[in-house]
C-alpha cells in the first residue's frame, strides 16, 4: 500500500479532515431530525458500518442520547451476483432493533454508481418499514447510474472513471485518510 | 457488533460441486461455516427471504426417501429465492434401459443450476458431477459421504462449544454403513477434533483407524471424556444380515440411557442425524433431555445448506454472464 | 500358397527352448523349418530384423459374449482384438446367453469362428446346466464337441457336492474344471477389495478369503477325487500359497493370473473408477507381489486375459451398478512387458512361455509352439516400440481399461494364423 503521497495518488482527506466531516454530518443529522428521537443509524459493511458507529458516538456526544446502530451486509442483494466469480464473502447483517417507523440514516463510505445504496434499500425493506430513510456518505465521487443522491456528504470529490477512491479507517487499515488512486485493472470495487 | 468474534476467512470458493468433505481443506470448511453464520439471521426475520439466487433453479433429485434433508434443501433454496423442483425418483422408477445419466441429461436440458443428489449407491453424485454442467451437491450417497450433515454437525458443535479444535467427539453406532460417520471423520479431524468411533466389531469397517480416528468397541470408553456424543441410527435390517444379533442386544450394549450418561462430562452434547430410533441407540429421555442438541442440528442445517447453495452459485458465471450481456 | 521365410528375427520358442537368431520357414500353413540364416530358395521373404518371433499367444480366458450380448462383443470383434493383441487362439468362456451348456452352442461358436477365419477359437463349456449350479451338463457331449475344459465362470461352482462329482466325472476325459473361486456368502454384495479404499469410499468389500476359502476347498476336493481343477484369475496372496502347497503335494492343480492383477492394486479405484471394477477385485500391493512371485516360481502356470468387454452405458453407471470386467486382449502383452520384463522379474522368453506353451498345455491344444509341423501361428513383436493405450482405438467393442492413457513398451506388429498374416 502506498501512502496518499505516492505517485498517481492524491490524498483528498486526512485524519483531521475525516474527523471534522463526521462531526459536521452529526450536527446536520441532529438539526434535520430536530434531535435524536426515533433516529437510528445503519452502516453498510464494511467501512460504512465503522463510520456509522463513529457517527453514533459523535451524535451522542452532542445530544447526550444514545442512538441505535446496526450493520447491514448487502451482498445477497447485489445486482451483479451472477456476473462475478467467485461469489463475495457474506458477512452478517446485525440490526439489533426493529426498523419499523424509525428514521434511518444509511451510512456508507463512498457514493459512486448508487447500486450499493439500491441494494441496501431493498435489504432494509425486507427487514421492516422505516418511516424515512436518508443517506450519509463520507465521499460523493459522482458517476451515478441510478436516481440516488446523498442527504449528508462529507466531501464532494470530482473523479474520473479511471480513478478509484479509497477510504482508510483505523479500525481496518491502521490509517486514516481518503485517497484517489489510478485504477489498477480489475479491482473488486463495490458497484 | 462491528468486530465479530469469529476469525475472518478470506479463502474463496472455487469448486463447482460439493461432493464430500474428504477433498475440502480446513479453510474451505471454515468458509462454509462462516457463511452459514452470516446467513442464519435470515431465518429469524419476519420476511425469510433474500434475492441472492433469484432466477436459479435447484432440483432435489432423491433416489432414496428422505424428509429431513430434502425439506432442508428445499427451504434453503427458497429462502435464497431460487426455484426448486422435487423429484422422488426411486432407482426402480427409471424406465427400462434408462440410466441415471440419461435422467440427469434430461433435467439439464431444462437449464437448471443445481442438482441435489441423494442415492443409495456410493459415488452417484461424483458420476453425475463429471457429466453435468450444473453444480452438484451430494445429499448422501450410500455409505460414502453426507457432507452437508457433517457441516451442520460442525456448525452446531462450534455454536455450542465455541470451538472444534481439541474437542473429543465420539461417533457411536453403525460406522461401517454410515455416510454421516465418514463425512464427520473427514470434517472433524480437519478442524482439529479428536474423533473416536465406537460400535460392535461387525459394524466397524476395516482399516478405519487409518483415517486418523481412535477405535473402541466399548461404549463406556467412547462416553468417558467426550465433549460430544454423536449417535448413529441403527437400521433394522442390520440384524437380518447378522451384523448384530438383535436390536435388544444392541440397546443393552450400546444404547445411550441416563445411566450410561453418568459416565460423561457434565456439559456433553448429544447429537443425532435423525431420525432417532427411540429406545434403540438413544433412550427417549436422553433424546429430549438437556444435553440433546438434535433440534439445533435441524435448524443449523438450513443455514449450512443456504451457505452451500450461495457459495456454489458463484461458479456458473460464464454461461449466465453471456446470457445477460 | 507360396512359402514364407521370416528372416533376421529373434525367435523365442520356449516349447523348443529356442531363444536367439533364427529364420522361420513356413510352408502350407505349417512350420517347415527353423534354422539360423536360411536362404530364401524361392520363398517370399519377410524381414523381421530387430523383432521377436514367437508362437501365437493362447488365451485361456476370453469372454466373447456371442451368443446373447453382441452389443458387448461378437466372435468377430473378439477375434480381431485377439489378433491385435498377438493371440492366435482364444478360449471362449461359457457365460453367454444361452450358456454354452450343450453341443449346439459349441458348434455354433466354432462354425462362426471358422467362417470368419481370424483367430482360432476353442470353447469352454459350462459345468452346470444354464450355469445355475444345480445339475451337471453332459460332459461327454461337450468334450466330444471340442470343449477344452468346463467352467461356470462369472460364478463359482458353489456346491461342494456338485464340484466333487464334477471333478470325479471329468477324470474320464482328462480335462480340467475351471473354477471361478469365490465363496458366495463372503462375496456378498461386494464390488471391490475389502480394505482401506472400500472403507473410504463406503463400498461393500470382497475379502481375499472369499477366493482363498474356495481355493482351499477345491484343493481338498482335488485330493479327494484325483480330479483336475484349474483356478481362473487368481487375485490373492493366500490363494497363491495354497496352490503352491497343493502342487508340492503333487495334486492336479493349475492356475492362471491376469495382467491387471499383476499390474494394479485397489488404489486404482480412486474416486469410483469403474474401469477398475473387476472380479476378482484388484487387491493390495502385497497380493500383487505374491502373484508375481507365484508366476516366477511356477506356482502360477500362465497368464490369461479375462477379457470381459462391456458397453459404455453399462460401464458408465455408478460403481455398484457397473458390471465387473475390462477389455484385456489388446493390452495384455504390453502390460506384462511393462510390469514383468522391464523391472527384470521375467525375461522376455519366460513371459512368452506364460502366454504360449503353458496355456496351450492346460488347454491340450497343439498350439503355442514353433515345432516343425505345427500350425504356423506366430506373433511378431517389436519389443522397443513405445505406444500409448487409447481405448478409443481398440478393435474390441469393449473400450474400458484401467490402463487408458498409459505409455507402454512392446507392441505386436504382426500376427500370423496358419501362415497367413491376419493383422496388417
Amino acid at each position: 500500500m502506498t501512502s496518499g503521497n505516492g505517485k498517481g495518488n492524491s490524498r483528498v482527506m486526512d485524519a483531521e479532515g475525516l474527523r471534522r466531516a463526521l462531526t459536521r454530518i452529526a450536527h446536520e443529522i441532529i438539526e434535520r431530525h430536530k434531535g435524536t428521537t426515533g433516529l437510528a443509524l445503519v452502516g453498510i459493511r464494511t467501512r460504512g458500518a465503522f463510520l456509522a458507529q463513529r457517527l453514533a458516538k459523535e451524535i451522542e456526544a452532542i445530544d447526550h442520547h444514545p442512538v441505535p446502530v446496526g450493520a447491514l451486509d448487502i451482498t445477497l442483494y447485489r445486482d451483479d451476483l451472477s456476473r462475478i466469480a467467485p461469489n463475495p464473502i457474506v458477512r452478517a447483517t446485525a440490526i439489533p432493533f426493529d426498523l419499523t417507523d424509525l428514521s434511518i440514516v444509511l451510512v456508507d463510505d463512498v457514493l459512486f454508481t448508487g447500486r450499493t445504496i439500491r441494494a441496501a434499500l431493498n435489504a432494509i425493506s425486507d427487514l421492516g418499514r422505516p418511516k424515512q430513510i436518508q443517506l450519509a456518505v463520507l465521499v460523493d465521487r459522482g458517476h451515478r447510474e441510478l436516481p440516488i443522491r446523498a442527504d449528508y456528504v462529507g466531501k464532494n470529490v470530482p473523479t474520473s472513471l479511471q480513478e478509484h477512491v479509497e477510504v482508510q479507517l483505523n479500525e481496518l487499515d491502521e490509517r486514516e485518510e481518503v485517497v484517489i488512486k489510478a485504477l489498477a485493472p480489475a479491482t473488486g470495487e463495490k458497484p | 457488533m462491528a468486530t465479530t468474534a469469529t476469525p475472518v476467512h478470506t479463502t474463496q470458493w472455487t469448486r463447482k460441486d460439493l461432493l464430500g468433505l474428504r477433498e475440502l481443506s480446513a479453510e474451505e470448511i471454515h468458509l462454509i461455516l462462516q457463511t452459514a453464520e452470516s446467513l442464519r439471521e435470515i431465518s429469524l426475520r419476519p420476511i425469510k427471504k433474500v434475492p441472492a439466487l433469484r432466477g436459479k433453479t435447484v432440483v432435489n433429485l432423491f433416489f432414496e426417501p428422505s424428509t429431513r434433508t430434502r425439506t432442508s434443501f428445499e427451504l434453503a433454496a427458497k429462502r435464497l429465492s431460487a426455484d426448486i423442483v422435487n423429484i422422488a425418483a426411486q432407482s426402480s422408477s427409471l424406465s427400462k434401459g434408462e440410466t441415471v445419466l440419461d435422467m440427469v441429461k434430461n433435467l439439464e436440458a431444462f437449464k437448471v443450476n443445481f442438482l441435489v443428489i441423494r442415492h443409495a449407491a456410493a459415488g452417484v453424485p461424483h458420476l453425475i458431477a463429471r457429466h453435468a454442467t450444473s453444480a452438484v451437491i451430494n445429499a448422501g450417497d450410500g455409505a460414502h459421504e453426507h457432507p452437508t450433515q457433517a457441516l451442520l454437525d460442525a456448525f452446531t458443535i462450534k455454536e455450542k462449544k465455541g470451538r472444534i479444535e481439541g474437542l473429543n467427539v465420539s461417533i457411536i453406532g453403525d460406522i461401517a454403513h454410515s455416510r454421516v460417520a465418514r463425512s464427520n471423520i473427514w470434517g472433524l479431524t480437519k478442524l482439529g477434533a479428536h474423533v473416536t468411533v465406537c460400535g460392535p466389531p461387525t459394524l466397524m469397517p476395516p482399516a478405519i483407524e487409518q483415517l486418523g480416528v481412535r477405535v473402541t468397541y466399548k461404549v463406556e470408553d467412547a462416553i468417558k471424556g467426550a465433549d460430544v456424543l454423536m449417535l448413529l441410527r441403527i437400521q433394522h435390517e442390520r440384524q437380518e444380515h447378522m451384523l448384530i444379533p438383535s436390536l435388544r442386544e444392541y440397546r443393552l450394549r450400546y444404547g445411550i440411557d441416563a445411566q450410561r450418561l453418568k459416565g460423561a462430562k457434565p456439559d456433553v452434547l448429544i447429537m443425532h442425524p435423525g431420525p432417532v430410533n427411540r429406545g434403540v441407540e438413544l433412550e427417549s429421555s436422553v433424546a429430549d433431555g438437556p444435553y440433546s442438541v438434535i433440534l439445533d442440528q435441524v435448524t443449523n442445517g438450513l443455514a449450512v445448506r443456504m451457505a452451500v447453495l450461495y457459495l456454489l452459485s458463484g461458479n456458473q458465471k460464464d454461461e449466465e454472464g453471456l446470457l445477460h450481456a | 500358397m507360396p512359402k514364407l521365410l521370416l528372416k533376421g528375427g529373434h525367435v523365442m520358442d520356449p516349447a523348443n527352448k529356442r531363444d536367439g537368431a533364427f529364420d522361420v520357414l513356413i510352408d502350407d500353413g505349417k512350420i517347415a523349418d527353423v534354422q539360423p540364416a536360411m536362404a530364401a530358395n524361392g520363398a517370399q521373404t519377410l524381414q523381421v530384423k530387430g523383432l521377436l518371433v514367437t508362437p501365437g499367444f493362447v488365451d485361456l480366458h476370453t469372454h466373447l459374449r456371442e451368443p446373447g450380448r453382441e452389443d458387448k462383443e461378437t466372435i468377430e470383434t473378439g477375434c480381431q482384438a485377439a489378433l491385435r493383441g498377438g493371440f492366435t487362439t482364444i478360449c471362449a468362456m461359457p457365460n453367454t446367453t444361452p450358456a454354452i451348456d450343450q453341443r449346439g452352442i459349441v458348434d455354433l461358436i466354432q462354425r462362426e469362428a471358422q467362417r470368419l477365419n481370424l483367430a482360432r477359437v476353442a470353447v469352454v463349456g459350462a459345468v452346470t446346466k444354464g450355469r445355475e449350479g444345480k445339475e451337471l451338463t453332459d460332459f461327454g457331449e461337450l468334450f466330444d464337441a471340442g470343449c477344452i475344459g468346463l467352467s461356470d465362470d462369472g460364478a463359482p461352482v458353489a456346491d461342494a457336492f456338485l464340484m466333487r462329482r464334477g471333478l470325479e466325472y471329468a477324470k474320464l476325459f482328462g480335462r480340467p474344471l475351471i473354477q471361478h473361486a469365490e465363496e458366495p456368502a463372503l462375496f456378498g454384495q461386494g464390488v471391490m477389495h475389502e480394505g482401506l479404499v472400500s472403507t473410504t469410499l463406503g463400498l461393500a468389500g470382497i475379502p481375499s478369503e472369499s477366493e482363498s476359502i474356495m481355493v482351499a476347498r477345491d484343493i481338498a476336493l482335488a485330493a479327494l477325487t484325483g480330479g483336475w481343477v484349474h483356478f481362473a484369475h487368481l487375485s490373492s496372496a493366500s490363494s497363491v500359497d495354497l496352490i503352491r502347497q497343493a502342487k508340492r503335494r503333487g495334486l492336479r492343480v493349475t492356475c492362471e493370473v491376469t495382467p491387471h492383477h499383476l499390474a494394479l492394486t485397489e488404489d486404482v479405484v480412486g474416486e469410483f473408477n469403474t474401469t477398475a471394477k473387476v472380479n476378482p477385485p484388484l487387491r493390495t500391493e502385497a497380493d500383487r507381489q505374491a502373484l508375481i512371485e507365484g508366476l516366477r516360481d511356477g506356482t502360477i502356470d500362465c497368464i490369461a486375459t479375462d477379457h470381459a468387454p462391456h458397453t459404455d452405458w453399462e460401464k458408465s453407471a455408478d460403481f455398484d451398478a457397473a458390471p465387473f470386467g475390462i477389455s484385456g486382449l489388446e493390452t495384455a502383452l504390453a502390460v506384462c512387458a511393462e510390469v514383468l520384463v522391464k523391472p527384470g522379474l521375467l525375461t522376455w522368453s519366460q513371459l512368452i512361455e506364460k502366454l504360449t506353451v503353458k496355456p496351450a498345455t492346460i488347454a491340450q491344444l497343439p498350439a503355442g509352439t514353433l515345432s516343425v509341423g505345427a500350425a504356423a501361428d506366430l506373433t511378431i513383436i517389436d519389443p522397443q516400440a513405445a505406444w500409448t493405450i487409447e481405448p478409443k482405438s481398440f478393435v474390441s467393442k469393449g473400450r474400458h481399461t484401467p490402463f487408458a492413457g498409459r505409455t507402454v513398451t512392446g507392441k505386436v506388429v504382426k500376427t500370423l494364423v496358419g501362415g497367413v498374416e491376419r493383422l496388417a
